[in-house]
C-alpha cells in the first residue's frame, strides 16, 4: 500500500498504458479486417467470410499464422540492425499514441490523474512530431540491413518520401497552432468549443480547410499508403523494404503501419475536428444516449443477422458479439456512465471516419509514379501549405477576425 | 528522487556508450546509429532538466532530420566498411595526453562549481525560458537580429551546396 500511495502517478500511468496497449493491439488486428472488408465491398467481393461469422476471427487466425511461420534471417544481412528495425518501427508507432487524449481531461482517477490520456504534456504536438520523425528509421534500416537490392531501393524511396512529406505535414499544422495558441492537445481541443450561428461547431477545419487537405494528403504519404505506397510498390520492388522479412518481424512492420494510420487519424481529429468534443450543443441532452443507442442498434442487427443468415457455429459467434454490444450499450445508457463515455465515443467515431477515408482512398486511387510523387510534394503541397500559413498569420494580425471579435 | 537518478545514470551511460561505439564501429551505418543513440539520450537528459521544448527539438532536428539525411546518404552511396589505419604520429603522442588533460580540466571545473549554481554562464536564463512561449518571445523579440542572420547564413550554405552539386556545363 505504501508504494502505491507514494507512486500513485506511476501506478496510474502503468494501468493506463496496459489498457491502452490492449485496446490498440485489438484495434490494429481488427483494422486489417476492416480494411479487407471495405476494400472487398468496393471491388464487389465479400472479403474474409469463412473464419468466424463475417470473417471476424480472421485477424486471430492471421496472428497465429504469423507466430508459427518460420522466422528466417538472411545469412548476408546485418543481424543486429535487421532485428532492430521492426522493433524500432513498432515501438515508435505505439509510443506516439501515449500522447493522444481520447477523452476530456476532467475525467480523472482518485489521485487527480486524467483517465483518457497517458501523458498530458504542454508540448504534446511537438513531442508527437519528434516521435514520428524517428519512424523513418524502421523502414530505412530494414531496407539497408536486408543486404538485398529491392529492399534497399524501397528503403531509399521511403526515406526520401518521408523526409519530403514531413515538411508539408508539419507546416500544414502550424496554421492550426496559430489559431489555437497552444501546443497542448487538450488545449487545442478545448479552444474549438462553441458554435458559429448557434449550430456550426467552431472546429478548425472550417477556417483551415486548405491546411486540412494538405495535412490529409501529407499524412497518407507519411504513412506510406496508397496512392503514395512507392516504398512497397509490388509491381516494381517485390514488397519493398520488408521483402526479406518473414514471420512476426513482418507482422511488426504491418502493425506499425496500421498504428501510424491510427496516429495520423487521431491527430487529424484533434487538430481539425474538435477531438472529443460533441458536434451538438451541450443543451441537447438526448446526445447522451447516442453511444448506448448505437451499440444496441449494432447488437440488434447482429441478432437479426445471426437468426436469419448464419448457420451452425457462426450463429453462436455472432450471438456473442450481439450480447457484448447489447451489454455495453445498456451500460452506456446508465445515467452514471453516460456522461463519461461521451468524449471517447465522439473521438472514436471521428477517428473511424478517417480510417474509412484511408481505406476508401486505397480502394479508389491508382499509385503515383515516383517523379510525380516528388514533384507533387515539393512543387504543389509545400507551396500551398506555406501560403496557408502566411495567410492565416496575416488574418490573425487583424484583430477583427480573431475569436474575441 | 530515486527514479530521476536512475534515468539520469542510464541515459548518461547510454550516451557515453553511443559516443564510444560511434568511433569504434567500422560499418558507417552502425556509427550513424550510435550517434542517434547519443542524440536521444541527450534529449532525455534535457527532459530531466525540465527543458521539454529543447528536448523535443533535439530529437526532431538531430535524430529526426540530420541523422536521417546521414543514413540516407550512407545508403545511397552504399559506403563500404571503414578501413583501419595506424594512428598518425601526432595523434599517438600528443592527441591522447591532450584529450586526457581536457577531460580532467572539464571534470575539475564541474566538480568545483558549487551545487545549484549554473556551470555555463547564462544557463539560468535558459532554464527560466524553458517554456515554449517564453523561449519564442526571447528568440523572436530580443534575439531577432541574430535569428535572421542565422537563417541567412543557412540560406547561403544551401545555395553553396547547390552550386557545388550542380554539374558543370
Amino acid at each position: 500500500m505504501g508504494f502505491i500511495s507514494q507512486h500513485s502517478v506511476l501506478v496510474a500511468s502503468l494501468i493506463k498504458i496496459a489498457v491502452l496497449l490492449f485496446i490498440v493491439m485489438t484495434a490494429l488486428a481488427y483494422l486489417t479486417w476492416f480494411e479487407r472488408k471495405v476494400v472487398a465491398h468496393i471491388q464487389s467481393r465479400w472479403g474474409p467470410y469463412y473464419v468466424g461469422a463475417h470473417g471476424l476471427l480472421q485477424p486471430l487466425a492471421d496472428g497465429l499464422k504469423f507466430l508459427f511461420k518460420e522466422d528466417f534471417t538472411p545469412p548476408t544481412s546485418d543481424k543486429l540492425v535487421y532485428v532492430l528495425a521492426p522493433f524500432l518501427a513498432l515501438t515508435l508507432a505505439l509510443t506516439a499514441l501515449a500522447l493522444i487524449p481520447f477523452g476530456p481531461p476532467y475525467v480523472h482517477f482518485l489521485n487527480g490523474q486524467p483517465v483518457f490520456i497517458v501523458s498530458n504534456i504542454d508540448i504534446g504536438l511537438i513531442f508527437l512530431f519528434a516521435i514520428t520523425s524517428m519512424g523513418v528509421y524502421g523502414v530505412a534500416l530494414a531496407g539497408w540491413s536486408s543486404n538485398s537490392k529491392y529492399p534497399l531501393l524501397g528503403g531509399l524511396r521511403s526515406s526520401a518520401q518521408m523526409i519530403s512529406y514531413e515538411v508539408s505535414l508539419t507546416i500544414s499544422v502550424v496554421g492550426v497552432l496559430l489559431l489555437a495558441g497552444t501546443l497542448n492537445f487538450n488545449g487545442i481541443i478545448e479552444g474549438q468549443g462553441g458554435y458559429w450561428l448557434g449550430f456550426l461547431p467552431r472546429w478548425h477545419f472550417i477556417p483551415q480547410i486548405v491546411g486540412f487537405f494538405c495535412y490529409l494528403t501529407a499524412a497518407i504519404a507519411e504513412t506510406n499508403r496508397v496512392p503514395f505506397d512507392l516504398p512497397e510498390a509490388e509491381t516494381e520492388l517485390v514488397a519493398g523494404f520488408h521483402t526479406e522479412y518473414s514471420s512476426f518481424k513482418f507482422a511488426m512492420f504491418f502493425m506499425a503501419e496500421y498504428a501510424n494510420m491510427i496516429t495520423v487519424s487521431c491527430l487529424a481529429t484533434i487538430l481539425f475536428f474538435g477531438g472529443w468534443l460533441s458536434p451538438f450543443p451541450e443543451t441537447w441532452h438526448w446526445q447522451w444516449y447516442l453511444p448506448g443507442a448505437g451499440l444496441i442498434a449494432l447488437g440488434i442487427y447482429c441478432v437479426v443477422d445471426a437468426a436469419t443468415r448464419m448457420r451452425g457455429i457462426a450463429r453462436l459467434q455472432l450471438g456473442v458479439v450481439a450480447l457484448l454490444s447489447l451489454g455495453l450499450g445498456g451500460l452506456c445508457l446508465l445515467p452514471g456512465v453516460a456522461p463519461y463515455v461521451q468524449g471517447p465515443f465522439w473521438f472514436t467515431l471521428k477517428v473511424l471516419v478517417f480510417l474509412f477515408f484511408y481505406v476508401w482512398v486505397r480502394g479508389t486511387l491508382p499509385r503515383f509514379r515516383y517523379d510525380q510523387l516528388m514533384s507533387f510534394g515539393w512543387k504543389l503541397l509545400l507551396p500551398v501549405s506555406l501560403a496557408n500559413l502566411v495567410i492565416t498569420a496575416l488574418v490573425l494580425l487583424f484583430p477583427a477576425f480573431t475569436r474575441h471579435a | 528522487m530515486i527514479v530521476p537518478l536512475i534515468v539520469f545514470f542510464a541515459c548518461a551511460a547510454l550516451a557515453v556508450t553511443g559516443a564510444i561505439l560511434l568511433i569504434l564501429a567500422r560499418e558507417p551505418i552502425h556509427s550513424a546509429l550510435s550517434l542517434i543513440l547519443v542524440m536521444v539520450s541527450l534529449a532525455i537528459l534535457y527532459l530531466l532538466l525540465g527543458a521539454e521544448f529543447i528536448s523535443a527539438i533535439q530529437i526532431i532536428v538531430y535524430a529526426g532530420a540530420v541523422m536521417v539525411l546521414f543514413v540516407f546518404v550512407i545508403m545511397l552511396l552504399n559506403a563500404g566498411v571503414e578501413e583501419r589505419t595506424d594512428f598518425s604520429k601526432f595523434a599517438k603522442f600528443a592527441g591522447l595526453p591532450l584529450g586526457f588533460f581536457l577531460l580532467i580540466e572539464v571534470a575539475r571545473w564541474m566538480y568545483g562549481a558549487s551545487a545549484g549554481s549554473a556551470i555555463v554562464p547564462g544557463a539560468d536564463a535558459f532554464t527560466q525560458a524553458a517554456s515554449t512561449r517564453a523561449l519564442s518571445a526571447e528568440l523572436f523579440r530580443k534575439y531577432l537580429f541574430n535569428f535572421e542572420a542565422t537563417s541567412i547564413l543557412i540560406l547561403i550554405a544551401i545555395l553553396g551546396a547547390l552550386v557545388l552539386a550542380r554539374k558543370s556545363q
